[in-house]
């Protein structure tokens, strides 16, 4: 579980994000998402610790996430961004251990939960020795997925995880995605504007927009009872295959 | 690493020990050949004695630098002139005699003696034909033509009694360029120059129909040439004292012109031209036949080939290892503190353009020395920039994202730089370390001018005594060593460089 309190973020003048409260449950996926620049990335960034908040606090499994324990507190937050952000340098399996084999795992561990996450991610054996750029983008992304399971952790945020990928990849790996979160329970906060990809894993979606949460609830909450125009304006830019829209959403 | 630095502070110590040996004597000579001729001469007699080990630092850079060599004890002893030491070294305003110089010197540790037997003055000097046309025979008629282009040494030019003292003796307007005695030759013959200044004992005046202009207000000096030494040299090696007070007045003006042409005409060694006075002039043999002139490819790999490889080896990487040992933290912490990146790449940046003279100069009023010590320093310095840029840009340069994710694992600060930001910038600094190695294989010749050794005392021989034949056997070994170096690190980057980075 990851709660956040009353967290903000301003650059310069910019208002980043606003003070946002917000819990995240186990076993359950929240996807934020909402226009570039509404603050999403950032509560995310915030939350893995890549960027102070000006006021607030984040607290993982109940225990507040300081300077101090910060480093400890991510080996709980599975971590994965937009192509994996792979290292360049270590083969697929270097990545996917580096973490492990610093914190000197046991080396049987590390092969056994290597051998169960390739299977987790539906990655092939072979894959594990070749460097990141002699994958595909699908595969990148489950070795970058497979790197942030690692250490089995509680949650699992996800950052734009499969904006680089061509759409049929994409299809095939949301339903993968989807398979896992299920599979593994864990507190998963994902980070898309992509209407579709947010209401096939959701089981709650926030909507932000200019540093505030619009509305949070279910995609059919959005449709039915939008709590600002904003609403409908955004579901309907999808131009995705969703359910056509009743012509008066307005409120 | 710790073994690393432990090798590294056992061969600083016994290059130290080395020079600190009792019972050596070391000789110095300047630029210029009949510096040379003189000092191996003073080597091959103190040798004779069987004393001492002598040694002879070649072609040190310029007065000051060889006698702040003596004052620090680098060296012994080395010829100087009468003229230089009362103008120069002593800033005497008027004439003082040698008693009088040795009372000066007394209160510096030095001394001054054994006058050799000739004089050999500053001099000006014109082609024949164009003075003869211009109808110039004395430096009062020179004062009349300041349109002629004067080409001086750079030391003439700034020396007290060199051209401001003319200048304003004369009354010459002229506005004179600065050229390297060696090259000064060529110029004026090619007609590049009109006026040059000479020393009266120079092996080329004939060779090049140069008329020597009369010194009519007698502004010059007299430059006797005598030995200055260090005032504990008569008690510290007495017999080999001896041997060289023998030299007092046995060097006449027209001997050692043929000296100084043995070795600029004939291509003679200055060991050889030595070998031949000693056992012909103080030992009264018979002038052995002039030894078959070697080859070009037995010169280059002749006599002191692998000594000098292996100094210049020495100042390269000796001065690189530790310009990588600073270089690369400093680039760390340019790269991680914001507000020392400007500092620093701006403070090594600054070095670099310290000519190179100036920094040796410099650096060896510093350690009081001359030799291996204050030129590694130098070369150490020049070293930087490119390891310090380097290592910065290697790593500032990594992708954010690829930073972040590092973060983002929970890798301590340490880890991520060990781990994933040196690998990732690996390429970049190696390829800094590269840079700084070619560039010193190229700038370790001038380690020569403090007596360092290496090709440079080659190139910087040949050029004293204008013979490229010379400064070839010294030029082709940097420059193949250049690119030996080049290769090396190449096949260096393509074994080191992780292979996910290599590209494709």
């Amino acid at each position: 579980m990851i709660s956040v309190e009353n967290v903000a973020k301003s650059y310069k003048s910019q208002i980043a994000l606003a003070p946002t409260t917000l819990q995240f449950d186990p076993a359950s996926t929240t996807v934020l998402i909402g226009p570039s620049g509404c603050g999403k990335s950032t509560l995310l960034r915030i939350i893995v610790g890549l960027v102070a908040p000006d006021a607030g606090s984040v607290s993982i499994e109940g225990s507040r996430v300081t300077t101090a324990n910060v480093e400890a507190m991510r080996h709980r937050i599975g971590y994965v961004i937009q192509d994996g952000g792979l290292f360049p340098h270590l083969t697929a399996e270097g990545n996917a251990t580096l973490l492990a084999k610093f914190l000197k795992k046991p080396s049987g561990d590390i092969e056994k939960r290597v051998r169960e996450l390739c299977e987790i991610v539906q990655l092939p054996r072979e894959a594990l020795g070749r460097f990141p750029s002699e994958l595909s983008g699908g595969q990148r992304q489950r070795v970058g997925l497979m790197r942030a399971l690692m250490l089995d952790p509680p949650a699992l945020l996800l950052d734009e995880p499969l904006g680089a990928l061509d759409p049929i990849t994409r299809n095939e790996l949301q339903g993968e995605l989807k398979s896992i979160f299920a599979r593994l329970g864990k507190t998963v906060v994902l980070v898309t504007h992509d209407m579709g990809e947010a209401a096939y894993l959701a089981d709650r979606i926030v909507l932000m927009r200019a540093g505030k949460i619009v509305q949070q609830g279910t995609l059919a909450d959005m449709i039915e009872r939008p709590a600002d125009p904003y609403v409908t304006e955004f579901i309907r830019a999808q131009r995705s295959p969703l359910p056509a829209l009743p012509e008066t959403a307005a409120p | 690493m710790t073994r690393f630095l432990l090798v590294l502070t056992l061969l600083l110590t016994l290059a130290v020990s080395a020079v600190a040996a009792d019972n050596t004597l070391t000789v110095g000579s300047k630029r210029f050949t009949e510096s040379y001729i003189l000092a191996e001469i003073v080597k091959q007699v103190a040798d004779q004695t069987g004393e001492a080990k002598a040694d002879h630092k070649k072609g040190l850079g310029n007065t000051g630098i060889v006698f702040a060599a003596l004052k620090s004890g680098s060296i012994d002893v080395y010829p100087e002139y009468t003229g230089t030491i009362s103008q120069e070294l002593l800033k005497e305003k008027g004439a003082i005699d040698l008693p009088g110089m040795k009372a000066k010197l007394g209160g510096q540790g030095l001394d001054v003696d054994v006058p050799l037997g000739f004089n050999d003055t500053y001099a000006l000097a014109m082609r024949e034909d164009q003075a003869q046309k211009l109808g110039v025979k004395t430096m009062s008629d020179l004062a009349k033509h300041p349109e002629l282009h004067f080409g001086l040494s750079p030391e003439f030019l700034k020396r007290a009694d060199g051209w401001p003292g003319v200048a304003s003796t004369y009354g010459m307007s002229a506005a004179p360029e600065g050229i390297d005695h060696g090259l000064a030759y060529e110029a004026i013959a090619q007609g590049q120059i009109d006026v040059m200044d000479i020393y009266s004992t120079d092996a080329k005046i004939e060779k090049y129909h140069l008329r020597v202009l009369d010194d009519d207000k007698k502004f010059f000096p007299a430059y006797d040439a005598v030995l200055l030494y260090r005032a504990d040299l008569p008690t510290r090696l007495p017999k080999t004292w001896a041997a060289l007070e023998g030299l007092k007045g046995k060097i006449t003006a027209a001997r050692m012109v043929q000296m100084n042409a043995d070795v600029e005409l004939r291509s003679q060694t200055f060991a050889q031209v030595a070998k031949g006075f000693i056992a012909h002039d103080l030992q009264g043999g018979a002038v052995a036949a002039p030894e078959k002139e070697q080859s070009f490819w037995q010169r280059l790999f002749g006599g002191d080939f692998w000594a000098l490889t292996a100094q210049h080896l020495w100042l390269v990487f000796g001065s690189l290892l530790l310009a990588v040992l600073v270089g690369v933290p400093l680039g760390v912490w340019a790269a991680r503190a914001p507000g020392a990146a400007g500092p620093i790449l701006t403070v090594v940046g600054l070095i670099q353009t310290i000519p190179s003279l100036a920094l040796l100069i410099f650096l060896l009023t510093l350690f009081h020395a001359i030799g291996t010590k204050p030129a590694m320093a130098a070369l150490f310095l020049y070293s930087l920039l490119p390891i310090v840029r380097n290592t910065y840009t290697g790593l500032t340069d990594i992708a954010p994202a690829l930073r972040e994710s590092a973060i983002a694992l929970g890798l301590p600060v340490a880890a991520r730089l060990r781990l994933i930001e040196l690998p990732l910038a690996s390429r970049a600094i190696l390829a800094g370390i590269k840079t700084s190695a070619v560039i010193n294989v190229g700038t370790a010749t001038i380690a020569a001018l403090i007596g360092a050794g290496g090709y440079g005392e080659r190139i910087v021989s040949g050029l004293a005594v204008n013979d490229n034949a010379i400064l070839l056997t010294g030029a082709i070994p940097a420059a193949l060593l250049a690119l030996v170096v080049q290769g090396a690190f190449d096949l260096l980057d393509r074994v080191v460089t992780p292979a996910g980075l290599r590209p494709r």
